[in-house]
């Protein structure tokens, strides 16, 4: 990769100027920050635009640096499948204030879970997600966000709670129904599937 | 197993064998022994695989190592059908549950195979997701040490717990009580908990920053 810009960056600033913060070249990857009140509008018009097409959404994670001043990185990596191009984007949040920023599972379906481990893992709650509950951990887990570098790796509570509170788990809480049955979804399989389950259903052939 | 000599007047042996005394058709034997042996040799394995371990383990049961060598030919895969839960690998507080659950359902008598380090101690995931020994939720009968251990370690903890097994009797009811959990919800006293989770080896040097 060379370390020219992503032109994305060039028509970004044309498009939507000090909404775009600052952009840098890492290793031969653009990487642009947003304004995070106007991020959503940005990613949807890099989504959109015909010539940007940033039709596939990596990744979505957040940074926290060892420096406590510095504010939480929302990162976002891009890719677009038609041109071959990737674009890292970024959104600081600072510290001081609450951790929230606009959910992107409008734009791009597979962000749900992304964003729920995000929210999981550091605390950044995403306005507008349809389900933002936890995802590797339990939903009853309450020691807080673990890659929050405030977080002590052992964490918070003793051993001996932690095997109590885990043992306590209820194991039917930790997911919905509508996650355990595929009742709801039975519309959007394939007809192939559907018919199998129907002759199943009436005790026929298999 | 021993053959104990049915105690033939004259001496037994071959001359009561000879004389007619004793059939080559039966023999007598303790009863430990004879429901030991059997026990020992017909485990079935709840096979538990949560990390690389299991790699291992599934070596261990094909052809090579081949597990059937040891009377374990049938893979439960049901815990009501099992004999010995092999919890192979890294057992995070999410699944301290499952795998008590499944500990729950398996039928006396039963035994556990702890397998590696991760299983057994936590290993080197001393960290706030991780069971530091799954002897915390469960009773742990060998521990098979390893990172991961090779099929001939676990084949060698098979052996040992054969062995255990042998030693049993099958008129100690003790052996066969199901230890519930106190009304904390814990199987094991809070501080012995806190006191087998304790970083040991090289970790002891980490801080505990909280």
């Amino acid at each position: 990769m060379s370390d020219a810009p992503n032109p994305s960056v060039a028509a970004l600033r044309a498009r939507f100027g000090a909404a775009v913060q600052r952009s840098a070249v890492v290793s031969g990857a653009t990487i642009v920050w947003l304004a995070p009140g106007r991020a959503h509008e940005i990613l949807a018009w890099l989504r959109d635009a015909p010539g940007e097409r940033y039709d596939y959404l990596v990744d979505v994670t957040a940074v926290e640096y060892r420096d406590r001043e510095r504010p939480l990185e929302l990162v976002y990596q891009l890719r677009s499948l038609a041109r071959n191009v990737q674009l890292r984007v970024k959104i600081e949040l600072p510290k001081d204030a609450a951790l929230e920023v606009d959910s992107v599972v409008d734009l791009w379906n597979g962000a749900n879970w992304l964003e729920r481990e995000t929210y999981d893992m550091f605390g950044v709650r995403f306005r507008g997600h349809p389900d933002l509950r936890r995802l590797l951990m339990w939903e009853t887990y309450s020691e807080g966000y673990p890659l929050r570098k405030d977080f002590p790796l052992r964490g918070r509570f003793s051993r001996s709670e932690q095997v109590r509170r885990a043992l306590g788990a209820d194991l039917s809480a930790h997911y919905s129904m509508e996650e355990l049955s595929i009742a709801e979804a039975y519309d959007s399989l394939p007809a192939e599937v559907r018919e199998r389950l129907a002759a199943g259903r009436e005790g026929g052939k298999s | 197993m021993e053959l104990t000599d049915p105690g033939i007047p004259g001496g037994g042996g071959q001359d009561a064998l000879r004389s007619g005394f004793v059939s080559p058709n039966w023999v007598t034997a303790r009863l430990d022994d004879l429901v030991n042996w059997s026990r020992a040799n017909s485990l079935w394995p709840m096979a538990f695989g949560t990390a690389c371990c299991a790699i291992e383990f599934m070596a261990t049961a094909a052809s090579r190592f081949d597990l059937a060598r040891f009377g374990m030919e049938r893979m439960a895969y049901s815990p009501r059908q099992a004999d010995v839960l092999i919890c192979a690998g890294r057992l995070p507080f999410k699944l301290a549950p499952v795998i008590r659950r499944v500990w729950d359902q398996m039928p006396q008598p039963k035994w556990c195979i702890s397998m590696g380090a991760c299983a057994s101690t936590g290993g080197i995931f001393d960290n706030y997701a991780m069971v530091q020994g799954i002897d915390t939720i469960v009773p742990v009968d060998v521990y098979v040490p390893g990172c991961p251990p090779r099929p001939e370690g676990l084949l060698y903890g098979i052996m040992m717990l054969q062995k255990k097994i042998k030693k049993e009797s099958v008129f100690d009811p003790s052996l066969r009580v199901e230890l519930l959990a106190d009304q904390r919800g814990l199987y094991l006293e809070p501080a012995a908990v806190d006191e087998v989770s304790e970083p040991f080896g090289n970790s002891v040097h980490q801080t505990r920053s909280a």
